[in-house]
């Protein structure tokens, strides 16, 4: 193994986890402000990518495949927020769970019939299809760039609810909402922004991830569940903790991936290896989760005040 | 009055007889059509309508209805939906099938009734071996085939180095070990299996492009081949690695790649660039009802559709007579889209098998182009432990 394929594998796992941070923005906030489980968040995630596909298709722009994605996967949280799952908010987790479950199956069916059952075409813009060389190995610079578009939305996010009155009110409307609500402010409404927020958010990490994979329905299923282990890790309602958490998992899941076969292999002899290597190696990310909730079960990094309903 | 009734009985016989004629022949058709393997089973679903419509609601003369079900590649929902079909809809043959746990689910079931079984995808090796039956036959391969003339073809090219790629389950170590049965020359330097859900391959990518193999095989069907692919070439790879793969690049997974998956290379028994006239007409009016270039799926189920008709036409609709009608089906007197073609001891098919490259085809469309055949009549490794019962 040598320094630059270890960089490489550390760059994929920044990648990754960049993109699970996407998601988990919004389902943390949504988790932690609203008390409320989304599990089709991942639908919005698949429709931001088939939002992106449809529109890069007849524009041939990739910047505006973005747009699309974004504005389009919010509106439908705009509206999923107001009119399906209004009622839901003061009902049971297990309601929530079990409504939402039923979200998936809705839209994996609807993305079917609008689009067909086969992936959908989506590519990296011309300009980020090639690779650029950093320190002596080569690197997909659509991938960096997605880096970049993830840590700069975390700056933003970072900005938008430390130093601004609306973060303010977001932040308060978590610990104490009928007090915001008792000084004018419309809690619902805020609310609902910040549920539309949050599905901006995973629309635009579904166009992001489109060109590395396969845009088809139920695509969101096996990035939501990675993105329930980061929060779970990270702490509910915690930005910062989903950030980290983020990166944490991503980087822990690739260099899993990438090192654990070649490990075990000079533990044990190389059936057994190639047997146990990959399945440990895929378990990791959930052991440590595990750990986490033995050890700290609020997060490693839950948000600063604690939430109650 | 007595006259009369008569009369009305006689007339009753003969609207009965007549009722008899038109009443169509029942064929099941089991196959994925929901979740994320369902492209394959629509393609085995409109290549076989392609037929019946061609031939006016017919195969073999005789009027047909097909009942389509949905295993949902769930081997308890096929379980249920081949019930059904056998108990409720008394159908006498069922064709589809796409996956091998599907097949191995319902294999026993059917043959054991004396239904026909007419498989136009999966071909799990128990099938072709111990567990052969003179009900089943299958219009597709042998599962290890298509892993085995990739094998072949690297022996051919002399690569000397070469690393499989594949999901971590049954079907992913099979298309391995049918690979390295077959790869001679050189050394498959390691293996590296990936979860079944695993959606990003750019760990195993930067492992692969550290350790600079001449080639890599992969096995990677669906929306798994289109994540590989576009990480491969994003990854700037396929300027120096070449890749053999099986069911990865093919007519299900070409729309959504495109030039991402140009100059892979894909074994398997059928392309759609193949001369002969049958193939040449197939391919046409696929693309004239459907709008999109005919996988091997659809090749399979066309030629499954194809045996039927030739058998039911043999027996001129009376498939009650199962020796007659398995002779017929056994005797595969059509024009198969695929050239060669005859059923082994096994009822597998016996053929050649080829090589194809992902090119740009005469309307400039990404599609799969023959480079060679490295498998001539080939028949599988099963075979051979196939002891036939007499029908």
């Amino acid at each position: 193994m040598t320094a630059q394929l270890a960089l490489s594998q550390l760059l994929n796992g920044l990648q990754l986890g960049v993109l699970l941070f996407l998601l988990a923005a919004g389902l943390t906030l949504v988790f932690g402000i609203m008390s409320f489980v989304n599990l089709a968040h991942g639908s919005l995630y698949m429709l931001g990518a088939y939002f992106g596909a449809a529109a890069f298709a007849h524009t041939e722009s990739f910047l505006l495949a973005v747009v699309a994605a974004v504005v389009g996967a919010g509106i439908v949280g705009l509206l999923l927020d107001r009119f399906a799952l209004t009622s839901l908010y003061q009902r049971d987790h297990l309601d929530q769970v079990l409504a939402t479950f039923g979200l998936i199956l809705f839209f994996n069916e609807l993305i079917r019939i609008i689009w067909g059952p086969s992936s959908v075409f989506m590519q990296a813009p011309e300009a980020l299809s090639s690779t650029v060389d950093i320190f002596g190995f080569t690197y997909p610079s659509y991938r960096l760039a997605i880096i970049g578009v993830g840590i700069a939305v975390a700056l933003g996010l970072y900005l938008l609810i430390q130093k601004t009155r609306v973060g303010m009110l977001i932040r308060a409307g978590a610990t104490h909402a009928n007090m915001v609500a008792a000084l004018g402010i419309n809690i619902k409404w805020l609310n609902t922004w910040v549920f539309a927020l949050g599905a901006a958010l995973a629309g635009l990490a579904g166009v992001m991830a489109g060109p590395i994979v396969s845009v088809q329905p139920g695509m969101g299923e096996p990035v939501l569940i990675l993105t329930l282990v980061v929060i779970i890790i990270g702490g509910l309602g915690s930005i910062r903790g989903a950030f980290l958490a983020a990166l944490i998992v991503g980087v822990v899941d690739t260099l899993g991936r990438a090192f654990m076969p070649t490990l075990m292999r000079t533990l044990f002899e190389r059936s057994t290896a190639d047997a146990a290597g990959p399945a440990l190696a895929s378990m990791l990310i959930y052991l440590f989760m595990a750990v986490v909730l033995a050890v700290k079960p609020q997060g490693l990094f839950p948000a600063s005040t604690s939430v109650t309903r | 009055m007595h006259k009369l009734v008569i009369a009305l009985i006689a007339a009753g016989c003969v609207s009965g007889a007549a009722f008899a004629q038109t009443a169509p022949l029942k064929i099941g058709f089991v196959a994925e059509l929901s979740g994320p393997q369902a492209p394959l089973g629509q393609d085995q679903f409109d290549a076989l309508m392609l037929l019946i419509e061609q031939n006016g609601g017919k195969l073999g003369g005789v009027p047909v209805q097909i009942i389509k079900e949905d295993s949902q590649l769930k081997p308890d929902v096929a379980n249920q939906v081949v019930d059904k079909l056998l108990e409720k809809d008394k159908v006498q043959i069922i064709t589809g099938v796409t996956f091998s746990n599907v097949m191995m689910a319902v294999h026993k079931k059917i043959t054991d009734k004396g239904v026909f079984l007419i498989g136009s995808n999966a071909g799990p090796s128990p099938i072709a071996g111990a567990q052969c039956s003179p009900y089943f036959f299958s219009t597709s391969w042998q599962n290890d085939n298509q892993a085995e003339v990739v094998g072949k073809f690297a022996s051919d090219k002399g690569y000397k180095n070469v690393i499989a790629m594949a999901p971590n389950y049954q079907a992913g170590k099979d298309f391995v070990s049918g690979f390295k049965r077959t790869f001679k020359g050189g050394t498959v330097t390691d293996e590296i299996y990936t979860p079944l859900n695993q959606q990003d391959f750019s760990a195993e990518l930067a492992q692969v492009a550290s350790k600079k193999p001449d080639a890599l095989y992969i096995f990677y069907p669906g929306g798994l081949g289109v994540n590989f692919v576009k990480q491969f070439q994003q990854a700037g790879l396929n300027k120096s690695i070449t890749v053999m793969s099986t069911s990865t690049v093919d007519g299900s997974t070409l729309p959504a790649l495109r030039d991402a998956a140009l100059g892979m290379l894909s074994g398997t028994f059928w392309g759609p660039d193949f001369p002969n006239e049958a193939n040449q007409k197939f391919v046409a009016a696929f693309e004239k009802k459907y709008n999109r270039i005919p996988s091997q799926y659809a090749a399979q189920s066309y030629d499954a559709a194809q045996l039927l008709d030739s058998a039911i036409r043999k027996v001129k609709g009376k498939i009650d007579d199962k020796k007659a009608f398995h002779a017929a089906l056994k005797a595969a007197d059509f024009k198969s889209i695929r050239g060669n073609f005859k059923f082994g001891s096994n009822q597998f098919p016996v053929q050649d098998m080829y090589m194809f490259d992902v090119a740009k085809d005469s309307k400039g469309r990404v599609s799969l182009r023959t480079v060679a055949k490295p498998l001539v009549n080939h028949v599988d490794a099963y075979a051979a432990s196939c002891v036939m019962k007499a029908l």
